[in-house]
This record gives C-alpha cells, sequence and structure tokens, in this order.
C-alpha cells in the first residue's frame, strides 16, 4: 500500500521505559494521537484528490449516480427551506427598509443575503444534515457488514470505487444546489415583498440588477464549492473511520454533522474576510 | 506434504499482536495445493485475523507468509491487488454490496476487472449462481436472502473471477441443517471439480470431519495439533480432545481468570 497509516500507539509505547507523570503521558499520548490522526486525514484528502480525475474521466457513471444520491435527493428540502428563509428575508426586509422609506430595496437585501451568505451556508449545514448523514452510515455499514474488505478481497479498491465518487458526488452537487437554495428564496423573497406588501416589481427586480455584480454571485458560488469539499470529505472519512458497529456507525454520522458546520461557518467567516 | 512446492500457502514464524494481547506466538502453517485445509481453534484464537493476515488486509508483527512462494509483505500496491485476484473469499456474513441486486453482486468482480461483453457476463454469472442453486433468485435484493442463500450468492462471486485459492470465513454458523448440508457439498464440490485449494476457518467439529482432508488447530498462538480429522480425534491431547468432543472444562478452563471465589464472596475488604 502506497500510504500506510503509522501503527496505532499505546500509551506505553511512546514512553518506553521512562518512567514519568502520569498526567504528562496521557497528554503526550493525546497529542501524538491528534497529529496522527490529522496527519492520517491529510493523506486520506491527498488521495480522494489523487484518484479524482480518472474516476470523472473513466468511471462518470459512477458519479452521476451520486449526484442523484446527494443533490437530486435533497432538492425537496433545499427548496422549501429556500422557500421559507426567502420569504422570511422579504417580511425582516420590508419591516427593516421601510423605516427608512426603503422598501423598494427589499429585493437587493434578499439577493444580497442570499447569494453570499444564506444560500452557500444554510444549504451547507442542510447538505451536511441530508447528504452528509447518510454518505458516513452508508459507508460506516458497508464497513460493518465487511463489504468494503470484500471489495478489498475482490482486488477492488473501496477508496476508489465507493469513497470517491461520493466525494465527487457531493463537490458537484453542492453548487447547484446552493443556486436552486438562492434561485428559490428569491422568488420567495418576491411573493412576500411584491404579491404580499406590495413592493413594486420593477422596483425589486431593477434595483437588484443595478446593484449585484457578478462578484458577488462568484463569492457564493466559491463558497458552496469549498463547503461541498468540506462537507463530503469529513461526510466519507467519518465513514470510512467508524468503529464497526452499531454504536460507532451511529457516533460517526453525528460527528459528520457537528464538524461540518462547525468547519462550515468557520470558513465562511474566513472566506468572506478574503472577498471584502 | 512437506514439499513446499506444493504448498499454495507457507506461514512460518508468524508474531501478531492487538494492542497488549499477542494473538500469534511463533505461528508455522502450510497448507498444501487442492486440498481442503481448516483451521480451527476456540473462538478468540485470531481465526479470522488469521485470514486478514494470509490476505494481507493485517500486517503481521515478524515472520513470513508465502502465497505460492511470494513473500506478500514485498508486494507493493498494486502487485497486492494482483495477488488478490488469485483469492476468493467467504465472509461471515456474505457482505454483499447492499446497494445490487443478486445478479450484479456476483456480476461486480467482472465488471470492475474485465471488458467482457454484456451477453457474456450474463452467461458467467447465470452459470455460476446455477452452480449454487440461486439462478432463480438472480433478480433479488439482498435483503430478500435467508443467511444461507446469501452465503451462497457470495460463494458464487468469490468463484465468478476463477480463482486459485477459495478461503471461508465461519462458512457454517447460523445456518439450519439443510442449508449447512449444501453448503458442506458446495465446498467439497468447487474444491474437486475446480481444482482449487480451499481454506476453512471454523468450530464446527462435526462438519469440518466430513469436508477437510486436513485440519490444524489453533490454540495459545500456535497451532496446537494438525492432521486429517480422523488422527485429530483419536489424539491423546487433553486439549484437542476438549476441543473435538466439546467439554466444557479443560486446559481451556470454563472460568475466566479471577480472583479466589471464597475470598471474594465473604472478604472484608470488598464492601
Amino acid at each position: 500500500m502506497r500510504f500506510i497509516l503509522p501503527r496505532r500507539i499505546t500509551p506505553s509505547s511512546c514512553w518506553a521505559g521512562i518512567p514519568t507523570n502520569a498526567m504528562i503521558r496521557d497528554l503526550w499520548y493525546t497529542l501524538v494521537e491528534f497529529f496522527r490522526t490529522f496527519g492520517a486525514f491529510q493523506l486520506f484528502f491527498l488521495r480522494l484528490l489523487a484518484n479524482s480525475p480518472s474516476i470523472l474521466l473513466h468511471r462518470f457513471n459512477l458519479v452521476v449516480k451520486q449526484v442523484y444520491n446527494a443533490g437530486a435527493l435533497s432538492l425537496v428540502i433545499i427548496m422549501v427551506c429556500g422557500l421559507f428563509v426567502g420569504g422570511v428575508l422579504g417580511l425582516q426586509g420590508y419591516s427593516s427598509l421601510s423605516k427608512f422609506n426603503a422598501e423598494d430595496s427589499v429585493g437587493t437585501f434578499a439577493a444580497f443575503s442570499l447569494l453570499k451568505e444564506l444560500g452557500p451556508v444554510i444549504t451547507a449545514l442542510l447538505f451536511s444534515g441530508r447528504a452528509g448523514t447518510a454518505l458516513a452510515s452508508e459507508i460506516g455499514l458497508m464497513k460493518a457488514t465487511d463489504q468494503l474488505s470484500a471489495m478489498e478481497m475482490m482486488a477492488i479498491d473501496p477508496l476508489r470505487r465507493v469513497l470517491v465518487p461520493r466525494f465527487l458526488g457531493g463537490v458537484i452537487s453542492m453548487p447547484l444546489l446552493a443556486v436552486v437554495f438562492s434561485t428559490v428564496g428569491l422568488f420567495g423573497a418576491h411573493i412576500v415583498g411584491v404579491n404580499m406588501l406590495g413592493v413594486d416589481a420593477g422596483a425589486f427586480w431593477s434595483q437588484m440588477q443595478t446593484t449585484l455584480e457578478p462578484k458577488d454571485i462568484y463569492e457564493g458560488i466559491f463558497k458552496s464549492f469549498v463547503f461541498g469539499v468540506v462537507a463530503s470529505l469529513f461526510a466519507v472519512w467519518e465513514g470510512y473511520n467508524a468503529i464497526p458497529t452499531a454504536e460507532g456507525v451511529g457516533r460517526a454520522t453525528t460527528r459528520t454533522v457537528v464538524i461540518s458546520a462547525i468547519s462550515v461557518l468557520i470558513l465562511d467567516f474566513m472566506i468572506t474576510a478574503v472577498f471584502m | 506434504m512437506d514439499d513446499v512446492a506444493d504448498n499454495v500457502i507457507e506461514i512460518r514464524d508468524l508474531y501478531y499482536s492487538r494492542g497488549q494481547m499477542q494473538i500469534f506466538k511463533g505461528l508455522n502453517i502450510s497448507i498444501a495445493r487442492g486440498m481442503v485445509t481448516a483451521i480451527m481453534g476456540p473462538s478468540g484464537t485470531g481465526k479470522t485475523t488469521l485470514l486478514r493476515l494470509i490476505t494481507r488486509q493485517l500486517i503481521p508483527d515478524r515472520g513470513t507468509i508465502l502465497v505460492n512462494g511470494v513473500d506478500i509483505a514485498t508486494l507493493n500496491h498494486k502487485e497486492l491487488y494482483q495477488l488478490r485476484r488469485q483469492f476468493g473469499m467467504l465472509f461471515q456474513n456474505g457482505a454483499l454490496l447492499t446497494d445490487l441486486n443478486v445478479f450484479e453482486n456476483v456480476a461486480f468482480p467482472l465488471r470492475e476487472h474485465t471488458r467482457l461483453p454484456n451477453r457474456l457476463i450474463r452467461h458467467i454469472v447465470l452459470t455460476k449462481l446455477h452452480a449454487v442453486g440461486l439462478r432463480g433468485a438472480a433478480d433479488m435484493q439482498p435483503t430478500q436472502l435467508s443467511g444461507g442463500m446469501a452465503r451462497r450468492v457470495a460463494l458464487a462471486r468469490a468463484m465468478v473471477m476463477d480463482p486459485e485459492i477459495l478461503i471461508y470465513d465461519e462458512p457454517f454458523v447460523g445456518l439450519d441443517p439443510i442449508s449447512m448440508g449444501v453448503i458442506v457439498r458446495l465446498v467439497r464440490q468447487m474444491n474437486d471439480a475446480l481444482g482449487i485449494s480451499s481454506i476453512l476457518v471454523s468450530h464446527d467439529v462435526q462438519e469440518i470431519a466430513t469436508v477437510a482432508d486436513c485440519s490444524f488447530l489453533l490454540a495459545d498462538g500456535k497451532v496446537a495439533a494438525s492432521g486429517s480429522p480422523d488422527e485429530l480425534s483419536s489424539t491423546s491431547s487433553e486439549l484437542v480432545k476438549q476441543f473435538m468432543h466439546g467439554m466444557a472444562d479443560g486446559p481451556v478452563a470454563f472460568h475466566f481468570a479471577a480472583p479466589d471465589y471464597t475470598e471474594q464472596l465473604l472478604g472484608r475488604d470488598s464492601d
């Protein structure tokens, strides 16, 4: 194997023979374990990336299936949430902007919020809850029922056959889902702002058109692409490294959502700062 | 049988530990070509671990494992996968891919490894399914199969690439007597008709006796006894006797290591 993980150490083996304080020893052990896992995670990511081009070129049908699983099957939840988030933006935008007699700008307000922030971020959070957990538990169960070992025994690399297509499926789906979310969200804002609260439809769209720049849209798409990489990566990593028991798979699923959500929000801040 | 060239697998001086537990301590096993070889032992002696070591899903601490004369520790990723094509493995629970139906499960290795036309794949798959008596179940999903059927489908899948060595991990566990009889017959038939070598890990003494040419009994990280089933059952070794006759107490103690019973019950320091 090209990337063989270093052997898991035990608390005793990293201090072979040196008598020392138990607390320091535990701390040292935790530190070594952390770096071991971190290194393994990086190697795992590199292997996914290294195998991606050939899977995209030669086994695109596998990727398409995963785009369907991660993307198409998440469409309903994404659209429903998008519609209501857009509606809320319409309400909130109208009530705050009308204090400055600027309620015509409610379209611009909704567009900026959705395209730059809420679209990518909420899509990523929903994605990790819907598709990320499905990926992690599916892969974890495949591991627990020896399906991954069986593939290895059939001389089929599970990383290429199972993990890479699922990773790519997530990466491709996320920007598409974010675009759908923002579009439906704008539609929701339009229903509330124009149809219910009486904002002028011409003003709603024309203000949006004049103030929005392509850069704003690219920012949102770039964000959702990065979130797609992160959410899918954590999902396949957690699934692949799940302890192969019912409890282990459950825990891996939970961790997927928690880690993805935290990483997405931190990365969102960083990318926004860079784009300012 | 001692001739090395006649051995499909040679294990020499194998050491393996998991955490603090030493599982193998200088294990030596030779598996003869064209035979059904059984590896037996009480639960927890590392029978499945041994299979995973032979197929290099695990890496030993020390010692060598030769498959057809090749030291598997020296192989790189590509060579290892090339070697694994000589193996067919039947997992305890079948390990069928849950997102594919029975036909596609058996066709899976063919589709991944070859560029055969669909008609030929259909031909091969149906032949293999027929051999295990499940041609009629080709369109079923793995979840619809009984335990015995799943194992037979997995056997068809393990054979589909015509391996040289077929490995069975606990093939008899949890089967009703009829399914058990079917699997026992299939193991023997596959071995003789296809001229392959079979390795069988199990603790079902009765079934092993009817199917195996040679058995190894593992205990305490080493081979405790070996020979044909008849030789094993007529041995004088206490451990072998206990295992073969299923006696509750003996060299493998009924009680897990514990402090003295009287002291623990009546001792004052435990309140």
